[in-house]
């Protein structure tokens, strides 16, 4: 049914309107212009920042280090986000193809995670990775069981286990987000699967393609709506994170909300910091603009 | 190929055929396996994480005993409570009126409503921290006023997913119900209150549980809206990490997942598993 002009009923209107647009405008857009003001402002003494008009920090932000933090960050974010596509894919086919009995407990079970406090995965999953950890003892283990298989049948055994170091590098990080953003991915992927018509998998099957050819040539291209938007919403917080870097991370892993806190935090540079959120900002619009711009391509055709 | 296969698998049966089922395992172990260790090592009679020396609750009493820690998920619960609540209110109507109504700039102000879903929560810390910092906010309010930052902060947040579950309900509402009920004399408000309420509440259930987990979660803008006197969970569970891995941190995590586990099975016994899986 149509829409209701809002002037027909401007009592009603302005009861639901009025809360919202006072809200978005006083608690997130006044915050968000005072963070682009800053970016033009600059440093005088510790606390003093003058609305100076300056395009200094943006013009130090295109300094290599920071280029090479911004470059880093977007393909540490891509390489969590193709991760988490390659394992999250055949889940959401499971899930979609379950029975009705069981979809349900598999949706939760992808949830439940989802739902837990991200400090907490990310500390089960740094006892895990330590040194002393399960991940290295549980290798340590089969590193000596090779050696002894090998001794067993008369070569030379395996040098000593040495721990290998799973924390505080870039494979940590990459770990860290593939755990913390797979529900994520495969949740939207899970909503375009299912409304997927089967009886087109069906005909593909019938007509003689195999399971992964249909898979390729059917499923993906018509759920392609929902991969997109699986990898938009895995994309953008991955680019965005601060805690599984600084958590997990070493001291080469910095991602670009890291050199961002620390602007306001350690290096007390509000108006660089600012200047960096609304670089981040920038991107997050791009990827935006190239997916609405990706969806219009099928209705040209 | 099928594992415990009683009949032969049909062709579209994916979850039946073992490479299927294994893929499933692998990935919910690598789910949960962190969690379940974790949770068992807060049972764990040593200083150090690494090897099990016998039963003990100790820890939870230390945690439980550790006044800080207590206050601060006390904070992060109240937080969470009013976000959520407020969260409902804001989200519904702005739902409402994105659903109900045309009306000039709509599709400005659609997209400025959920663009705190987009926003990284980087930008978002550092823009209210800024924000709070140039209106003067005071930081030296007495429990439970000296949480209105944090709580602004994450309303800010939280809505917008209120807003985007009670939308997508809302399309399969028949507006002729509505009607009906003008017609039968019924006002405005009591249209909203018993027609379009008690239909859109999946959607709240769902929007509530989201806020809810959504604040309880939050680290990030927290970490830069607390004043120097105001912990959350989060932020105290950080700054523990940080400083040492102790069994104790185990306890009070151990602690929140049960917390998030009840959560979502009241959630589910109130609606379903179906209707909560469907509005996501």
């Amino acid at each position: 049914m149509a829409e209701q002009d809002w002037k027909t009923s401007k009592r009603t209107f302005a009861a639901v309107s009025l809360p919202t647009l006072f809200w978005v405008v006083v608690f997130f857009l006044v915050p968000m212009a005072i963070v682009w003001l800053y970016s033009f402002g600059e440093n005088r003494g510790l606390t003093d920042i003058e609305f100076s008009g300056t395009l200094n920090n943006y013009k130090r932000a295109t300094e290599w280090l920071y280029i090479s933090i911004f470059g880093k960050s977007f393909a540490v974010a891509a390489l969590v986000t193709l991760i988490c596509l390659i394992i999250g894919f055949p889940v959401a086919m499971a899930i979609t193809f379950a029975s009705e009995k069981w979809r349900p407990w598999l949706l939760l079970g992808i949830m439940l995670p989802f739902w837990t406090n991200l400090l907490i995965r990310t500390y089960a999953l740094m006892m895990l990775l330590g040194t002393q950890g399960f991940a290295n003892k549980g290798m340590g283990a089969l590193w000596e069981g090779t050696s002894w298989i090998k001794t067993l049948v008369g070569l030379q055994p395996l040098p000593t286990w040495e721990p290998v170091q799973l924390l505080f590098n870039n494979f940590a990080v990459v770990f860290g987000l593939v755990y913390v953003h797979l529900p994520f991915m495969v949740l939207p992927l899970y909503a375009a699967l299912d409304r997927l018509d089967r009886s087109l998998i069906e005909a593909s099957l019938d007509l003689g393609a195999g399971h992964f050819r249909t898979i390729m040539r059917i499923v993906v291209p018509l759920a392609a709506p929902g991969i997109i938007a699986g990898v938009m919403i895995t994309l953008i917080p991955a680019l965005g994170a601060y805690l599984t870097p600084d958590l997990m991370g070493g001291t080469d892993s910095q991602m670009i909300a890291n050199v961002i806190e620390r602007q306001f935090k350690k290096a007390n540079d509000w108006p660089f910091g600012a200047a960096l959120s609304f670089l981040l900002i920038y991107a997050m619009f791009a990827l935006i603009a190239i997916q609405s711009m990706r969806k219009k391509v099928p209705e040209v055709r | 190929m099928a594992l415990f296969a009683r009949t032969p698998v049909a062709p579209l049966e994916y979850s039946r055929t073992l490479w299927m089922r294994l893929w499933v395992g692998a990935v919910m172990v690598f789910l949960y396996a962190p969690l379940v260790v974790l949770m068992i090592f807060s049972f764990n009679d040593s200083k150090r994480n690494v090897v099990w020396r016998g039963f003990t609750t100790k820890y939870y009493e230390k945690a439980l005993g550790n006044d800080q820690l207590v206050e601060a998920l006390i904070n992060s619960l109240t937080i969470a409570a009013l976000a959520t609540l407020a969260s409902l209110v804001l989200g519904t109507l702005a739902a409402v009126m994105l659903w109900r109504f045309r009306f000039p700039w709509k599709g400005a102000i659609d997209g400025t409503i959920s663009l705190p879903i987009i926003v990284p929560e980087i930008c978002l810390g550092v823009a209210f921290l800024m924000f709070f910092a140039a209106v003067g906010w005071p930081t030296d309010l007495v429990w439970p006023f000296n949480l209105g930052a944090i709580t602004i902060a994450h309303i800010t947040f939280c809505f917008p997913f209120v807003t985007m579950v009670v939308r997508s309900r809302l399309a399969s509402f028949n507006r002729e119900q509505e009607e009906a009920a003008k017609d039968l004399g019924a006002s405005e408000g009591q249209v909203f209150r018993d027609v379009l309420i008690p239909h859109i509440k999946p959607a709240l259930v769902a929007g509530a549980l989201l806020s809810f987990t959504l604040s309880l979660d939050d680290f990030v803008i927290t970490y830069f809206t607390s004043g120097p006197d105001t912990i959350t969970f989060p932020v105290k569970v950080y700054s523990m990490v940080r400083f040492s891995v102790t069994p104790e941190v185990n306890a009070a995590s151990t602690l929140l997942i049960i917390l998030t586990v009840i959560l979502t099975f009241v959630a589910l016994k109130a609606q379903g598993v179906k209707a909560i899986a469907e509005t996501h």
